[in-house]
């Protein structure tokens, strides 16, 4: 055991140019003791730590520019405002969207999904169409769409995995058919880290007339997205799990998709003129955003989008793609660990299974150690019905962990071993 | 460290591995699910349940090794004590897990768990069996939920 690990440390993977103690020091939550042991966060898929100017960029907002947005001729109205639609172009610019009116504000990746399901599922979807799904998403990605077929008597498809956990191309493929009105995929799974070729399953699916949503909740913190390059005619995710505040997200749409769309929500903010009798709806993205929205939840994403940018997305990606790579090697050195999902093509995400303990337990040990990690089913629980697991544990990697919190999540899991045998 | 072996104490250990009364019970009069939405605990108790009394009590599923533990012991204490016997036991076992007992008096086998109550997110995975148990003590046809 202890001669595979030393093995392991041997492994040349070259550390390409990220300066990881410079970015630790953005963020303060970092620097912590958790049971008299230094934090080893590894927590990221469910959800990140939040840099410095994030958290500055909020409490500017509260201190000296809060108001209410789209409304006041007042000053602090017009400040709220502009940092408010100012978020918004960041937000575009960070998918590459054509136009910012294409950004709509969501309280994050699930209710982007679920406005889309609504707004046009509703009017799109008939009784016995299909719509088209993997077998590797969140619940967040099934279940809007399961209420949508119950209601309108249409059918849920979900197109196989194979053992490593990557979708299979040919089945999906077959899937796709006359009936099938929508295809909701996932960029990068949650729970197993395969990251999907989300341009050929567009590519695919529009050969046939079927437009795409892409759920990016786990990819937005990983990748460089480029929604035009990809030709999503939906993309969602979350600010949370990309260094901003809970509560907020967006909903990328095609502008020509969303303007044929009816509204999500009644209310203020999205409605031009109101009578008794009629109301006109306001233009993009505003149809969409009714109600006083999560103004520092934009503010506090778009800093750290910004803040993302100043890394650099190429420099994460290359750093983290040697960090997985790292990880998983130090993991699967060790006797009796499993590791659940093995797609070549992955991100972020090392999901494991140990044959003397259950996850739950792998936690509970790893966290007196200072480790937390995710246990149990990772709200996919499909998946763990396709690999036969009740759970499993989850180490998710960002841009701020490092070789020595892997060998701290090793020397963890060695101890789960000591303790069960 | 100490933390952690009074939560995985010996009996504990053992109990995870060579759980007892691990079965089906064939003659069993009352049944019911429990599950642990959080972590995917599954465990169903089984109850032969004669004048008020409880003959015989087994269980199967999958957990952690605190809930099969616990699940474990819970069938060996509990054989042969009266349906009113059992739901004090069960009370007291609670307040055990969640640190308000005064003392663990009369609890037996049971005060291995005692180390539970300083680990807040794992006193699901201990009550689970005894949840489901109470289900079928009620005849509660309801799978219970430690949500």
């Amino acid at each position: 055991m202890v001669k595979a690990l030393q093995e392991v440390k041997t492994v040349d993977f070259s550390r390409p140019e990220l300066d990881v103690a410079r970015i630790r020091r953005d963020f303060p939550i970092l620097h912590q003791r958790v049971h008299g042991k230094p934090l080893v966060y590894l927590d990221n898929a469910a959800t990140t730590q939040k840099p410095q100017a994030v958290i500055d960029a909020i409490t500017r907002y509260y201190t000296t520019d809060n108001a209410n947005v789209h409304r006041g001729v007042h000053t602090l109205s017009q400040r709220a405002t502009e940092a408010y639609e100012a978020a918004r172009v960041t937000a575009q610019h960070f998918l590459n969207a054509a136009e910012s009116c294409e950004i709509i504000f969501v309280r994050g990746a699930t209710e982007g999904i679920n406005l889309v399901a609504h707004s046009y599922g509703r009017d799109h979807v008939g009784a016995g169409d299909e719509i088209v799904i993997t077998a590797m998403e969140h619940h967040s990605n099934i279940v809007p769409w399961q209420m949508l077929c119950e209601e309108k008597g249409a059918r849920l498809r979900v197109a196989p995995i194979n053992d490593a956990g990557e979708l299979l191309l040919d089945q999906y493929e077959r899937l796709l058919n006359p009936k099938t009105k929508l295809v909701a995929v996932s960029h990068i799974s949650n729970a197993l880290g395969t990251i999907n070729p989300v341009r050929r399953l567009i590519e695919l699916a529009h050969a046939r007339g079927i437009p795409v949503l892409v759920d990016g909740a786990q990819a937005a913190p990983h990748l460089k997205i480029d929604v035009r390059a990809l030709d999503a005619d939906f993309y969602v995710f979350s600010s949370h799990k990309l260094f901003g505040p809970t509560g907020f997200g967006v909903l990328y749409g095609k502008r020509a998709l969303l303007e044929a769309m009816p509204p999500y929500q009644g209310g203020g903010d999205m409605i031009l003129a109101v009578t008794f009798e009629k109301t006109i709806y306001n233009a993009l993205p505003y149809k969409f955003e009714a109600g006083t929205p999560h103004i520092s939840g934009a503010i506090g994403m778009g800093a750290a989008i910004q803040y993302l940018a100043g890394v650099g997305l190429d420099a994460i990606m290359s750093y983290e793609a040697d960090l997985l790579a790292y990880a998983t090697a130090r993991l699967a050195a060790i006797p009796g660990v499993k590791i659940i999902g093995t797609a070549k093509e992955k991100a972020g995400v090392v999901s494991f299974v140990m044959d003397s303990a259950h996850a739950h337990d792998v936690g509970t040990i790893l966290d007196q150690e200072g480790i937390a990690i995710r246990t149990g089913h990772h709200c996919a629980m499909p998946i763990m019905e396709r690999f036969g697991v009740p759970s499993t544990a989850r180490a998710s990697l960002a841009f701020y962990n490092t070789r020595e919190e892997i060998d701290a999540l090793a020397k963890g899991v060695l101890k789960v071993r000591e303790v069960f045998g | 460290m100490s933390d952690l072996r009074d939560l995985y104490q010996e009996t504990i250990l053992d109990h995870n591995k060579r759980p007892r009364n691990f079965k089906k019970l064939e003659d069993a009069n009352r049944t019911a699910d429990g599950y642990n939405p959080l972590c995917g605990d599954k465990v169903k108790v089984y109850l032969r349940v004669e004048d008020g009394r409880v003959k015989d009590l087994s269980f199967e599923g999958s957990g952690c090794a605190i809930s099969k533990a616990s699940a474990s012991v819970m069938t060996e204490s509990l054989k042969g004590k009266t349906v009113e016997e059992v739901e004090a036991v069960f009370k007291r076992f609670r307040d055990l897990v969640t640190g308000k007992a005064g003392e663990a008096e009369d609890l037996g086998k049971l005060v291995v768990f005692s180390g539970v109550c300083e680990f807040p997110t794992r006193v699901k995975c201990a009550t689970l069996a005894w949840h489901a148990l109470s289900a079928a003590l009620q005849d509660d046809k309801q799978p219970v939920s430690t949500e």
